[in-house]
């Protein structure tokens, strides 16, 4: 029998890319937004490349695939490109052909958009369609999310571009943490041990030390663990080291929004979301609480940022009481950091605002 | 044969603007009955409000410690279909450039061995083939072998590094992210499929400081590409953003962190003191016609990025402010395998790059790999008298 082969790597990417990216690769010059949805890209050859970005909901089928396979033969000779954020990019290199794929594309139902001051497609993780550690779903959210606030997707008119994530629970598979609106789900209730499970299936000390917050102990009686409910925050670390541990309640269990980060060091530098709603339920499929608190903080930061200014800018500038006091949003105990290094988030001057 | 499943609710989730996964899963139930079995099963998650998948389970192909993730239906008799459906991650290539024609084989593959959903792409940037029952496999990847596709991380190992457009279509980019993503991920095959590490260890590689894959945010090692001389200035092409209307004072001079813009409206002039730029990347992004990033162009490497398990979401921390980054790329290289060596020598199970350098301290860390401390490293120096001396200095 032939040994299997293993360890060759990805396809090459050079064999990937489109004539017009090979012949002026490295050699571009600048690019501009033609109009919400499109860029051009001019190269020191004089050269254009046309890019029309297309949300997709990430889950997709082999026959959509084929679908925009067939698109992209028909009008970039067999090339496409995917986004670090699940879009689907139609790259062309002659001009005649933007108009047409574009309202094919239309004609088809894909929605263009995402680029400049837009909210791109969010990143988002599996949910309950195929994890076994969520506390929420993640597509069904970021569906009724973005047909709410499809407007904002479909054209460039927010101050900045804004950038949604979605992690369906703290394992945060995707840099949500780090996003103008993250939606993280969460659960509320501490692990319901089942010592069989454990006893059978479990590494004891490695359970304990995948603790944060030190609230898990041997149980020599049962062979298995204790936990310390009032330390438990409920992070699921627990469950993932062992599955008699498990969290997840349809009570317990829901959404929480996290505002403020940002990757790109542009103006500022990177920062992470912070807590502004501890929890939210799941009221699926629609989420109908999560859509109108979301659509309430971009909407406010729409109105009163300066242009350029992404939401967590916005924020710096007017200080975050007034963040709340703009957003209508209570601020809770849940809000007030008591983890580790919790103090550097207490503020040490009498100068603020009411 | 599944039986036909009732979805009231996911129904509700074909309408409105933007794209529907439900329309997808249905797409594929017409073919596969464990597409269906999802969709019976999914909306028993939106009856119930809570996931239906078993904790684990380990599968995998020969020759590989990682790659496909096990997952398991806890309710197999129900929806017998998806009893067994797991994932395969496929190393996709840089940048996720691809032709129609290596897709359709792709997806032909895929409606071979599985339930022929899949997602374009997955966080962490591969392919996810989601969904093929334990004795497919093998099959599949044998397939997908002779079709040119590999494996991508999982587990304890280095996962699929990803990388930004690069300078395949962006005149930002200051290194070959795509170049360089590749030379990377065929030098670190057994680390990529075969876990053995603390845990997991990621690399992201962005080609300027918009950071478009996120490094800084994910990744315990983060390639940022950046340069070491002075902003490139075409005069008539500032003018001419002037002249067509952009308020180049507000709109660019003012929002520069450092101030090291001044803007001459009558004479249309700007000057940039390039020594106290700090290359944000703001005024490029406004104005790319007229500025471009200099000719001396490399990386800063971050590191310790992750996100909060176990001990807290951390942000990468400059290691390296500029590294040069040429073929065969042998400096970058070998610091992260000195990184590597390190944190896998001295990492508890389950602790990311960044824990083990909060728990052991950053100046052990830049003594292990052999880097002189340097002030762009911090955003400030410590404010407390708890520091120590080697022996040696005190003498």
């Amino acid at each position: 029998m032939m040994a299997a082969r293993t360890d060759f790597g990805p396809p090459d990417y050079k064999e990937m890319l489109p004539p017009v990216i090979v012949k002026n690769y490295g050699q571009w010059k600048y690019h501009e937004q033609v109009k919400p949805g499109v860029l051009k890209h001019v190269a020191e050859s004089g050269d254009e490349l046309y890019t029309v970005r297309v949300g997709s909901g990430r889950l997709v089928s082999t026959d959509w695939i084929r679908d925009v396979c067939q698109i992209a033969d028909q009008f970039c000779d067999g090339h496409l490109r995917f986004t670090s954020r699940h879009n689907l990019e139609f790259l062309i290199s002659d001009k005649k052909q933007v108009e047409p794929l574009i309202a094919h594309l239309k004609a088809q139902g894909y929605p263009i958009g995402g680029t400049g001051h837009a909210i791109s497609n969010p990143v988002h993780t599996q949910g309950w369609i195929h994890c076994h550690t969520p506390a929420t779903d993640a597509s069904g959210i970021v569906k009724s999310v973005m047909d709410d606030l499809f407007e904002y997707f479909a054209d460039s008119k927010l101050p900045a571009y804004c950038r949604i994530s979605l992690a369906c629970c703290l394992n945060m598979c995707g840099a949500v943490h780090c996003s103008d609106i993250a939606i993280l789900g969460i659960h509320r209730k501490p692990p319901k041990i089942n010592h069989e499970v454990v006893r059978a299936k479990c590494e004891i000390p490695n359970v304990i030390a995948a603790c944060p917050t030190g609230a898990i102990r041997p149980d020599p009686k049962e062979k298995s663990l204790t936990v310390n409910e009032e330390k438990c925050m409920y992070c699921g670390n627990c469950y993932t080291m062992c599955p008699g541990m498990p969290l997840a309640d349809p009570v317990g269990d829901g959404v929480s929004i996290w505002v403020g980060g940002k990757i790109s060091s542009a103006r500022t530098p990177p920062k992470f979301s912070r807590l502004v709603i501890p929890y939210l339920p799941n009221n699926p499929p629609r989420w109908p609480e999560v859509t109108s608190a979301v659509r309430n903080i971009v909407e406010t930061w729409a109105a009163h940022a300066h242009k350029h200014e992404r939401m967590g800018e916005w924020i710096d500038r007017i200080g975050w009481e007034r963040f709340f006091s703009l957003t209508g949003i209570p601020f809770t105990m849940q809000l007030i950091d008591d983890y580790t290094l919790a103090s550097e988030t207490y503020r040490s001057t009498p100068a603020f605002k009411w | 044969m599944a039986k036909e499943s009732k979805t009231p609710l996911l129904d509700q989730l074909e309408e409105g603007p933007w794209p529907s996964f439900v329309k997808e899963i249905k797409r594929a139930a017409q073919k596969k009955d464990s597409a269906k079995d999802l969709l019976g099963q999914l909306e028993r998650s939106y009856n119930d409000r809570i996931g239906h998948w078993k904790h684990g389970g380990i599968v995998g192909v020969k020759g590989y410690g990682g790659g496909v993730i096990g997952r398991y239906s806890d309710l197999p008799e129900e929806f017998p279909a998806i009893a067994e459906f797991h994932t395969f991650r496929v190393n996709m290539p840089s940048a996720w450039f691809y032709t129609t024609d290596k897709l359709r084989k792709l997806c032909d593959v895929w409606d071979k061995h599985g339930s022929g959903l899949t997602n374009m792409h997955g966080a962490t940037g591969d392919i996810i083939l989601l969904g093929a029952p334990t004795e497919e496999l093998q099959a599949c990847f044998d397939d997908l072998s002779d079709i040119g596709f590999d494996l991508g991380g999982s587990g304890s190992d280095m996962r699929t590094p990803s990388c930004c457009v690069g300078p395949a279509r962006c005149e930002f980019a200051c290194i070959d992210t795509l170049n360089l993503l590749r030379e990377v991920t065929l030098e670190f095959q057994d680390e990529l499929h075969r876990p053995m590490f603390p845990y997991k260890s990621k690399i992201k590689i962005s080609g300027c400081a918009n950071d478009c894959v996120a490094a800084v945010a994910r990744s315990d090692i983060s390639v940022i590409g950046t340069w070491r001389d002075s902003i490139q200035v075409d005069d008539a092409e500032v003018a001419n953003y002037a002249n067509s209307g952009l308020d180049i004072q507000s709109e660019v001079a003012d929002l520069c962190p450092t101030g090291c813009m001044k803007w001459d409206a009558e004479a249309k002039k700007l000057t940039i003191d390039n020594g106290e730029c700090n290359r944000c990347m703001h005024c490029i992004n406004v104005m790319c016609k007229a500025l471009r990033p200099g000719k001396e162009k490399g990386a800063t490497i971050l590191v310790g990025g992750k996100a909060p398990i176990v001990r807290g979401a951390l942000l990468s921390w400059v290691l390296v402010p500029f590294m040069k980054m040429d073929p065969p790329y042998t400096e970058f290289k070998d610091l992260v395998r000195r990184i590597w060596e390190w944190w896998d020598e001295n990492g508890k199970m389950r602790e990311r790059l960044g824990e083990l350098i909060n728990r052991l301290g950053m100046r052990t860390f830049l003594e292990a790999v052999g880097l002189p401390p340097v002030p762009q490293m911090v955003s400030m120096p410590r404010a407390n008298p708890y520091y120590f001396w080697d022996p040696e200095e005190v003498k």
